[in-house]
């Protein structure tokens, strides 16, 4: 079992309800971690739409997760 | 010295003109994107600026390094605003200096233009309607319904229409 922090910005964090929360989870990449958050929370994007940031770095949605990392769904950016 | 910035107050031009003069710069460009009152036919009474700082600093810092290199330029910078604005109001500001005019032009569309596609920054809108949506998830979002929902069904089920 793992501890992650996860933090959500603009649409998700809309959903979620909250701008960011520690889970226990046994997801072992941020494709099953946002499955499990997404059924959860009823995110209404999916990973095709979104970018998975881990400890500030952009990540394939198949890396490993480990102990205390720091997960972002970055939902299509608007800047500009 | 910093090139990308995020701010939570309205952005003075002149001052971040001032901020790129060098003896070596022999032209200056910039760009100023403003609040519009309308999107894909909506009325827009006002909007938000949301931003995941660190991402957002980083990704920005590294568009406008690019940019730097890329294009020989003396300096560049580029602020974007955060919080709320109102029509009018500047959301972003880009500017370049370079020996030259060629490369700050090139060098100030570019760094915009890669900006809107890459750094980690949400928009908000209100229209004057009562609605709100963020610009670019609303409708993808229901487009992701329907990409989902067509994946959903095996082969030679066919789709709901």
């Amino acid at each position: 079992m793992k501890t992650l922090h996860i933090e959500y910005y603009a649409l998700l964090r809309e959903q979620a309800g909250v701008k960011q929360q520690t889970v226990q989870s046994e997801t072992r990449t941020p494709a099953e971690l946002y499955s499990q958050l997404a059924a959860k929370h009823g995110f209404s994007l999916g990973t095709e739409q979104l970018r998975a940031v881990v400890n500030e770095e952009f990540v394939n949605w198949d890396r490993q997760l480990n102990d205390g990392d720091r997960v972002v769904f970055i939902p299509p950016v608007a800047g500009g | 010295m910093t090139k990308f910035e995020l701010s939570e107050k309205p952005l003075q031009a002149d001052e971040l003109k001032d901020s790129l003069r060098d003896p070596a710069a022999g032209g200056f460009v910039s760009f100023e994107g403003w609040v519009r009152n309308e999107n894909e036919g909506r009325t827009v009474h006002r909007l938000e600026y949301e931003a995941y700082p660190a991402m957002a600093e980083k990704e920005g810092q590294r568009i406008v390094s690019e940019a730097i290199e890329r294009f020989g330029l003396t300096r560049a910078l580029c602020v974007h605003r955060v919080g709320g604005l109102e029509i009018g109001d500047m959301a972003v500001w880009v500017g370049t200096s370079s020996p030259h005019r060629g490369e700050a032009f090139e060098a100030c569309r570019f760094i915009i233009d890669q900006i809107k596609v890459s750094v980690p920054i949400w928009k908000k809108e209100h229209y004057t309607d009562g609605d709100s949506g963020w610009v670019n998830c609303e409708r993808c979002a229901e487009h992701g319904h329907e990409h989902a929902a067509h994946h959903a069904h095996g082969p030679g089920t066919p789709a709901k229409q």
